[in-house]
C-alpha cells in the first residue's frame, strides 16, 4: 500500500458502513417485512428487527403459491428472467464495444453522425413510444418471443459511451506499437483492447444484467403468454394496492427471492475487478 | 474532442461493419417507432387512432403557453441537478473509501451494489413502506419525534423525498463505475506522488480526480439523462407529481399525459421538446465540459 | 470476427414459433389488471369456464395496472392484434365509449350468443353506469364496489361515542371526529381514500346534486363541471378546517389512506366496499355504516355509484369468437358464480338473482358490511345526478381536482378557490378532450 494510515482507513470504514446502512436499508427492510405476519405489516409501524415468521412465510411462498402467478412455476419465470438478463447483457456489451471501437479507433466519414445517432436513443423512454413500438413488434412477429424480449433492448447508448470514454484514455503509443508490430485491427482488439477493458466489461455486465432482470413494462407489453413472462411481472401480479387483500408478507418474500440472482452476479463478478492489468500491459 | 491527435487504423470498410449491428437495432427498434412519435406531435388523435387531424404546431403552441409547463420546467431543473449531484457525490465518496480500505473490499462493494438490483416497480413500494406518511415506519418515527413530516401536503418535503428516492437508485450504479474507474488508474502514478510528499487530499484532487475525469464525464452525461428521462416511475410511485404540481417534472408530465391520460398529441409534442432540451444539454456537456477532461 | 454484423439476423433466427394449439378450440383472450387474490379469482373463473365446455378456451393475461392494461390494449388494437376481452377501470369508461368502431357493445354480443339481454336482471345502479344513454349495455361489469363508512369500535368506546351507532351524516362525522381527537382516543378523527371518487363523484350522486351538465356526462361528452356549487364548497371548507389541527388527515390521492385506519391512527374512514378484506384481515374491532350524506341536500341520501372495472369487447373479431365471449359472459352472470364472486371477493353482485340468493343464504347476517353498498345502490331509481360521472378524460379531471384539493388542504387556498380552479381547469381540459 501507498500509505499506512490506520486512522484514515478507520474513517473510510465508518463512512462505508454508514453509506451501506443508507443504501441497503430499504432492502434490509424488505427482508424484515418478509419475516413478519401479515397483520404486523398492515398495522404500522413495523418493527426494525426481523420477526418470527421466516420459515412459515418462505415455505408458503416457495411451495404453496404457484397458482398465484397464472399456473406457471416460479422456476419458469426465473429461467425467462435469466435468459432475458443474460442475452441483453452479453448482446449489449458485444455490439457496444464494437461500435465504440469503430468510433474511437477509426476515422471515417459520418463518424460523429453515427455517434450521435446512437447516443440519442437514450432519450425516449419506452412508455412514450409504446404505440408505434408495439406495431413494429407485431409487424416483425416478435410478440411472445425471446428475440422480442431481448434484441430491441440491446442497442445501448450508455454502454457505447462508457467504452468510448475508456478507449479514449488508452495511450496512442499502444496503437502505434501495435501497428509497428504489424498487428491489424482485429489483433489489437483481441490482444490489447479486450484485456484492458476487463474491469469496465465486468462493471457493465453487472449493470446490464440487472437492467435486463428488472425490466417490467417491456416484457409486460411484449408477451401475451404467461409462460413467457418474467419474475418481476409475476411479482407485480401478487401485489395489489387497491380493492383487494394483498399478502404483503409473501410479496416481500418473493421480492427478496427476486433480487437474489442479481446479487449472485455481483458477487461472482467481484474477481474481475482486479487492479494491475494496466501496469503490466504497459 | 481530442480527435486530431488520436492514432487510428486506416480502414475504409471495417468501421461501418463494426457499427452495423448497433445501428440496425437502433434504426428498427428506435428510430422507426420514434419517428412515429414525432409524427404524433403534429396530430390530434383519439387513443384508438380512429380519427386523426393534422394540427401543425398547435400542440406545441398550447404547451408552451401553459403556465403549468413552465412550472414543470422549473421543477425539473431543481430535481435533476439535486439528483445528479447527490447521486454522483455520494457514489464518488463511497468509491474512494472502498478503494482505500484493505479488508472487506469485496463485501462493501457487494453491499453497495445490490440495491441496484431492486426493480423500480418494487423500489417505489419499499419507499412507501418507509416514508409514506400513512404507512411508513420512518415517517412514523419522524412524526413521533414531533416533526411534522407530511410530504403529501408539504411541497418541499415531497421534493426532498423524490430526490432522495431517485438519487438512492442511482448511487449504486455510479459507485460501480467509479470503482471501475479507480481500478484502472495506475498505482504507480499515485505512488510516485506519495513519494513526492503529496498529502492524501492533494493526491486525490491533483492525480486521482483528473484521471477519473473520463468516468466522471460519462456519469455526468448518464445521470443527467437519467434524471430527465428515467425517473417518472419513481415520481409516480412516491408522490404522483403532488402535492399540487410540486414534483411534476417534464418527463412525469409526458408520462402522465400520454400513458395515463392518453392525450397523445400533447404528450408527443412534450417529448419532442424534452428531447430537444436534453440533446442541447448533452451537446453543451460534450462541447464545454469534455474540454476539461483529460484523456490518456 | 465471428459475429461481424450478424448478431441481429442470428438472433432473429431464434424466433420462437408461437405454440400451435389445437384448431377445434376457439381461444378467447382476456387481458386484465387483477393482482393478488383477485388474480387468483380470474384464473379460477377461466379454468372453470374452460372445463365446463369444450368449444372455447378463455386465456387470461395479466397486463399490469389499469392504465398499463388500457395502453397495452390500445397498442394492440392499433397493431390489429387486439384481445377479445379487456378489463377497463371505471374512469376509462369515457375513453372506451368514445371509441365507437373499436368496441362492440356487450348487449349485442350477448344476443349473438342466443341469450337475450334482459336489463331488468341486472343491478340498476351498476348497469346504468356502463350503458349508453339509450340503455344499451356497453361493457360487462366485472368488479364493482361503492364507498361506505368504516369505524374503529375501540376508538369509539374510548372517545365515549356509541360504538353501535356510526355517524350517518357529514356533520355527525365531523362531531365524532372532533370528539375522537379532543378526547385523545386517537391522533386523528377521520380519513378517507379517493377524495375525487368519494367526496365529489359520489357526493354528487348520494346528495342528488349535479356534478356536471349533460347528466354528469352520461348523456353527452360536452360537460361543464358544477362542483363549485355551495354544497360542495361548504363540504370541502369543513374538510379543510378539520385538516388544520389534524382532525382530518389526508392520506393520498388513491387508496393510500387505508393504513391510517388499519393502524388505529384514525377512528373513522370512508373507503370502497372492496377494502373490507384488508380491514377484516388486520384483526381490528371495526364497524361499518352507510356513506354519510349532507342533511342540507334535498332527497339525500339518493344512491351511490359504482367504481371498479368492467369488461369491454373489441370489434373486428369473428362470429365464432363473439359466441365464445357471449358464452363466457353468460357463465359469469350465472347466479352461483355471481353469488360466489360477491361473497368471496367482495365485489357487488351484477345480477339481482345473485343478491337475493346471497340474502336467502343468511350471508348478510354474518357479513352486514357486504350488504351496505348494495342497499346504497338499490334504494332509489338513479336520477340524472346519480348515474355516475362519465367524462372523456375523467382521469385527467381527477388529477386536476386532486392538485387543487392538495393546495387547499395545505392552506394555500380556500375551498371556494380550489373548487373554482378545478372547474375552470377541468372545463378547459374537457373541451380539449372533445377536440374543441
Amino acid at each position: 500500500m501507498i500509505q499506512n494510515n490506520p486512522i484514515g482507513r478507520l474513517v473510510a470504514h465508518i463512512i462505508l458502513i454508514v453509506g451501506i446502512l443508507i443504501v441497503a436499508f430499504p432492502i434490509y427492510y424488505a427482508f424484515v417485512a418478509s419475516t413478519q405476519s401479515l397483520q404486523d405489516i398492515m398495522r404500522p409501524p413495523l418493527s426494525l428487527l426481523p420477526g418470527g415468521h421466516f420459515w412459515e412465510n418462505y415455505t408458503t411462498a416457495l411451495f404453496g403459491g404457484i397458482g398465484r402467478i397464472g399456473g406457471v412455476s416460479v422456476g419458469r419465470l426465473l429461467i425467462n428472467s435469466t435468459i432475458m438478463a443474460l442475452a441483453i447483457a452479453v448482446g449489449k456489451i458485444i455490439i457496444s464495444i464494437l461500435s465504440a471501437y469503430a468510433i474511437v479507433f477509426f476515422r471515417f466519414p459520418g463518424r460523429m453522425v453515427f455517434f450521435w445517432l446512437i447516443f440519442i436513443t437514450l432519450m425516449l423512454p419506452v412508455e412514450v413510444r409504446i404505440l408505434p413500438t408495439y406495431k413494429v413488434m407485431v409487424d416483425l412477429g416478435l410478440i411472445d418471443t425471446y428475440t422480442g424480449l431481448t434484441v430491441p433492448l440491446m442497442a445501448s447508448a450508455t454502454a457505447t459511451l462508457l467504452f468510448r470514454q475508456f478507449f479514449m484514455t488508452i495511450p496512442g503509443e499502444l496503437v502505434e506499437a501495435a501497428r509497428v508490430d504489424g498487428a491489424g485491427p482485429w489483433r489489437f482488439f483481441k490482444d490489447i483492447l479486450l484485456p484492458l477493458s476487463k474491469t469496465n466489461i465486468a462493471a457493465l455486465f453487472v449493470i446490464l444484467f440487472i437492467y435486463g432482470w428488472t425490466q417490467y413494462l417491456w416484457p409486460l407489453l411484449m408477451t401475451n403468454r404467461n409462460d413467457m413472462t418474467t419474475i418481476v411481472i409475476g411479482l407485480r401480479k401478487m401485489i395489489s394496492f387497491a380493492d383487494a387483500d394483498t399478502e404483503w408478507h409473501l410479496v416481500m418474500v418473493t421480492c427478496i427471492l427476486a433480487i437474489l440472482p442479481p446479487i449472485l452476479v455481483v458477487v461472482l463478478m467481484q474477481r474481475w475487478f482486479v487492479r494491475g492489468l494496466v501496469e503490466t500491459e504497459k | 474532442m481530442a480527435s486530431s491527435t488520436r492514432v487510428t487504423f486506416p480502414n475504409k470498410v471495417l468501421p461501418y461493419l463494426l457499427l452495423a449491428p448497433q445501428l440496425a437495432i437502433t434504426i428498427v427498434f428506435f428510430y422507426w417507432p420514434a419517428s412515429q412519435a414525432i409524427r404524433q406531435s403534429v396530430l390530434r388523435e383519439d387513443p384508438f387512432g380512429l380519427s386523426t387531424q393534422f394540427v401543425g404546431l398547435g400542440n406545441f403552441k398550447r404547451i408552451l403557453s401553459d403556465p403549468n409547463y413552465l412550472n414543470s420546467l422549473q421543477v425539473t431543473i431543481v430535481f435533476s441537478i439535486a439528483t445528479a449531484v447527490i447521486a454522483m457525490g455520494f457514489a464518488l465518496l463511497f468509491a474512494v473509501m472502498a478503494d482505500k480500505v484493505i479488508r472487506g473490499k469485496g463485501v462493501y462493494r457487494t453491499l453497495m451494489i445490490w440495491p441496484y438490483a431492486v426493480a423500480p416497480a418494487i423500489a417505489g413500494m419499499l419507499w412507501l413502506f418507509l416514508f409514506n406518511p400513512s404507512m411508513g415506519t420512518f415517517a412514523y418515527m419522524i412524526r413521533s419525534a414531533g416533526y411534522n413530516w407530511d410530504p403529501l401536503l408539504n411541497s418541499n418535503q415531497a421534493m426532498l423525498l423524490v430526490v432522495a428516492a431517485a438519487a438512492w437508485k442511482q448511487i449504486s450504479y455510479n459507485f460501480l463505475f467509479f470503482v471501475a474507474g479507480l481500478q484502472s488508474i495506475p498505482k504507480s502514478l499515485i505512488e510516485a506522488a506519495a513519494i513526492d510528499g503529496a498529502g492524501e487530499t492533494k493526491r486525490f484532487w491533483t492525480i486521482i480526480f483528473p484521471l477519473l475525469a473520463p468516468t466522471t464525464f460519462f456519469l455526468l452525461v448518464v445521470n443527467t439523462v437519467y434524471a430527465f428521462f428515467d425517473t417518472f416511475g419513481i415520481i409516480h410511485a412516491v408522490t404522483g407529481g403532488g402535492p399540487g404540481k410540486a414534483t411534476e417534472t417534464l418527463v412525469y408530465k409526458v408520462y402522465n399525459d400520454g400513458f395515463v391520460n392518453l392525450i397523445l398529441g400533447d404528450s408527443a409534442a412534450q417529448s419532442v421538446i424534452l428531447m430537444v432540451i436534453v440533446i442541447g444539454l448533452t451537446a453543451i456537456q460534450f462541447r464545454y465540459v469534455e474540454r476539461k477532461v483529460h484523456y490518456g | 470476427m465471428t459475429f461481424r454484423g450478424t448478431s441481429l439476423s442470428l438472433a432473429l433466427g431464434l424466433v420462437l414459433a408461437s405454440s400451435t394449439s389445437s384448431f377445434a378450440v376457439t381461444e378467447i383472450s382476456w387481458w386484465h389488471a387483477m393482482t393478488g387474490a383477485n388474480n387468483e379469482v380470474v384464473e379460477t373463473l377461466s379454468k372453470e369456464f374452460n372445463e365446463s365446455q369444450s368449444d372455447y378456451k378463455v386465456v387470461p393475461v395479466f397486463k399490469g395496472t389499469y392504465p398499463e392494461t388500457l395502453n397495452a390494449g390500445i397498442a394492440a388494437f392499433r397493431a390489429k392484434q387486439a384481445p377479445h376481452i379487456m378489463q377497463v377501470f371505471d374512469a376509462g369508461t369515457g375513453v372506451m365509449m368514445g371509441a365507437e368502431g373499436a368496441i362492440k357493445p356487450v348487449a349485442d354480443i350477448l344476443s349473438m350468443g342466443g341469450a337475450k339481454f334482459d336489463k331488468s336482471l341486472y343491478l340498476p345502479g351498476i348497469v346504468a353506469y356502463y350503458s349508453k344513454p339509450d340503455g344499451t349495455m356497453l361493457s360487462f361489469p366485472y368488479n364493482s364496489s361503492s364507498p361506505i363508512l368504516y369505524y374503529n369500535k375501540d376508538i369509539f368506546k374510548k372517545a365515549g361515542l356509541d360504538e353501535n351507532n356510526p355517524p350517518k351524516t357529514w356533520p355527525e362525522v365531523w362531531e365524532a371526529a372532533k370528539k375522537i381527537k379532543t378526547s385523545g382516543a386517537a391522533k386523528c378523527g377521520y380519513t378517507s381514500t379517493w377524495l375525487t371518487w368519494i367526496h365529489t363523484e359520489n357526493f354528487a350522486a348520494w346528495n342528488n346534486i349535479s356534478y356536471g351538465t349533460n347528466e354528469n356526462g352520461i348523456a353527452g361528452t360536452d360537460v361543464e363541471l358544477k362542483i363549485n356549487a355551495p354544497l360542495y364548497v361548504k363540504h370541502f371548507q369543513e374538510l379543510a378546517d378539520l385538516a388544520k389541527d389534524g382532525t382530518f388527515r389526508y392520506g393520498g390521492r388513491t387508496s393510500e389512506a387505508k393504513p391510517l385506519f388499519l393502524s388505529g391512527e384514525c377512528g373513522i374512514f370512508t373507503e370502497s366496499s372492496g377494502g373490507l378484506g384488508d380491514v377484516v384481515k388486520s384483526g381490528m374491532n371495526y364497524g361499518t355504516g352507510q356513506l354519510p350524506y349532507d342533511p342540507d341536500a334535498k332527497g339525500a341520501p339518493q344512491n351511490t355509484t359504482p367504481g371498479g372495472a368492467s369488461l369491454w369487447v373489441f370489434a373486428g373479431k369473428s362470429d365464432a369468437e363473439y359466441k365464445g365471449v357471449a358464452a363466457f359472459f353468460t357463465f359469469l352472470s350465472r347466479t352461483d358464480i355471481q353469488a360466489r364472486l360477491h361473497q368471496v371477493s367482495g365485489y357487488l353482485p351484477v345480477t339481482l338473482a345473485a343478491y337475493e340468493d346471497t340474502k336467502k343464504s343468511g350471508f348478510y347476517d354474518k357479513n352486514p358490511a357486504r350488504e351496505i353498498p348494495i342497499k346504497q345502490m338499490m334504494g332509489k331509481a338513479p336520477t340524472e345526478n346519480s348515474k355516475g360521472v362519465r367524462l372523456p378524460n375523467l382521469p385527467q379531471v381527477r388529477d386536476i381536482e386532486n392538485e387543487e384539493f392538495e393546495n387547499m388542504l395545505s392552506g394555500k387556498q380556500t375551498a371556494q378557490q380550489a373548487l373554482d380552479n378545478a372547474v375552470k381547469r377541468g372545463n378547459a381540459a374537457i373541451k380539449q378532450a372533445n377536440g374543441q
